[in-house]
């Protein structure tokens, strides 16, 4: 059948974009028990794996919010659970800096989260899950593009040639 | 007309400091004069724009442009000597990544406005009068260039072939850049000319850089006694040396002060503060989310620490915008 398919419109209901590094150890786990547990939670999150919460460069979180994510969230193991012992530790101090330099380029501080979420702990992941949605349709979509400035356009214009006696 | 090379250098906003840089070659410019034509250079010599228009595209072997683009006026003219050139270079940490004027990116024009022209304990407005594009003043209209809302380096608006590196860059990497340019054996296009290593790699204080280091806070440098031989990371201070490419010559770490990163960062890393920030993050002890916090209190600026001179070429580039008409 040829009759076109409907495309969801681009102008439909705005929801929002999570990009989640979950720890490959803990909160991926929990995240596959919350699975096959049957349980259900907002499925705004784009879940990507990573071997430690200490592997997630600050890059990463910046990067997701530039190209369109509306909040990110890490998950890694309790203190004192880490597989590699410390890499929890060092993801809470870049996570608590990232989060300083990010308020302070005008970012939400709810934009960003970081949690603690054991293999055992799919309720806390739906709980959070839910709750960090919930919080970012309340602030609306981050939209971080640079504008476009209003006079860039630079040709042999009545404007341009204005400017030429200012800058001859 | 001589048949020799013909070179352009151009400023946008900056400080003045890469036009000193070029007088900085000493005798070496005289050497520089004597291989090439100099065909335009505002701060030195009485050419003018129309000089440039009337010149044909691509006659210029190298447009040198120093400076970060903040208004229409300067996109006009990076616009006019990529066109005149066959080579454009971005001189300096303002034309490679932003530079100083890059932090005016923390605020919208209209507050850059309202700080400048109006709240200035020093500024006399009572009219409340601000720069604008179009003024009538004795039935004529007197023009300025459009202020943007963002400070752009100079890739953001117009292609770069080659950037030199450095706030301001130093005579070796002028002297270096200027030779390969004349001797026709071009890198690829988009190149640093500067080695793709970081400073700490040629740093002469690299022996005694810890494996890891455990720190319990950061200091600044007029809180200790600087050693004159130790890794300054290992004292404690923040130096941008991880992240920062090489091929200054150590000036500051010489001087005994930490390096603030003018060089940018080398080819690997997307942005320099978000690198810097996990390495710093590496360093310190803490623990606890409290202990963390008093920890990370050390650090008073951290961005204006980390993103000192690369803020407009960041990933997120500048604040979000406050203003309605954004």
């Amino acid at each position: 059948m040829s009759e076109s398919i409907a495309v969801p419109q681009e102008t439909a209901a705005w929801e929002p974009k999570i990009v989640a590094f979950f720890c490959n150890w803990c909160t991926y786990l929990a995240a596959d028990l919350a699975g096959t547990s049957r349980m259900k939670y907002a499925p705004n999150a784009r879940v990507i794996r990573v071997m430690c919460s200490g592997r997630v460069d600050p890059q990463f979180v910046m990067e997701a919010l530039v190209n369109g994510a509306d909040g990110v969230l890490l998950g890694g193991c309790h203190f004192g659970d880490c597989h590699y012992q410390s890499g929890n530790h060092k993801a809470a101090r870049r996570f608590r800096l990232l989060k300083r330099i990010l308020v302070g380029m005008g970012i939400e501080e709810q934009r960003i989260r970081l949690e603690w979420i054991s293999a055992a702990e799919a309720d806390k992941l739906r709980d959070v899950m839910t709750e960090m949605v919930e919080q970012l349709e309340a602030l609306g979509p981050l939209n971080l593009q640079v504008p476009d400035e209003e006079s860039s356009e630079v040709g042999e214009s009545a404007e341009s040639a204005e400017l030429a006696e200012v800058t001859v | 007309m001589s048949d020799k090379p013909k070179v352009a250098f151009y400023w946008c906003s900056s400080c003045g400091g890469c036009e000193e840089a070029v007088v900085d070659l000493a005798e070496q410019i005289i050497d520089v004069v004597a291989a090439v034509d100099i065909v335009f250079w505002p701060v030195a010599l009485d050419f003018k724009k129309s000089d440039v228009e009337a010149m044909e595209d691509g006659s210029i072997l190298a447009a040198f442009v120093n400076g970060s683009i903040r208004t229409n006026e300067q996109e006009e003219m990076a616009h006019l000597l990529r066109r005149k050139a066959k080579v454009l270079v971005a001189f300096g940490s303002c034309a490679h990544l932003g530079g100083i004027p890059a932090l005016a990116n923390l605020w919208d024009r209209d507050d850059i406005f309202k700080a400048v022209y109006l709240d200035n304990v020093s500024t006399d407005n009572p009219d409340g009068v601000l720069p604008s594009v179009k003024t009538p003043h004795n039935g004529e209209d007197v023009t300025l260039p459009a202020f943007y809302q963002t400070v752009r380096s100079l890739d953001q608006v117009t292609s770069v072939d080659y950037y030199i590196p450095g706030c301001a860059p130093t005579p070796n990497v002028i002297g270096d850049a200027v030779q390969t340019l004349l001797s026709g054996d071009l890198p690829p296009a988009g190149t640093v000319l500067s080695p793709d290593i970081s400073l700490c790699e040629e740093c002469p204080r690299l022996e005694t850089k810890p494996q890891d280091l455990s720190l319990e806070r950061f200091v600044r440098p007029h809180e200790i006694l600087i050693d004159e031989e130790t890794c300054l990371l290992a004292q404690g201070l923040l130096c941008m040396g991880p992240a920062t490419r090489a091929g200054c010559g150590q000036l500051c770490i010489n001087g005994n002060m930490p390096c603030t990163g003018c060089f940018g960062p080398t080819s690997r890393v997307h942005d320099q503060g978000g690198k810097y920030l996990s390495a710093v993050a590496s360093m310190l002890s803490a623990l606890e989310d409290e202990d963390i916090d008093s920890a990370l209190d050390s650090i008073p600026d951290p961005i204006g620490t980390f993103y000192r001179y690369g803020l407009a070429s960041s990933l997120l580039r500048r604040r979000k915008m406050t203003s309605v008409d954004a």
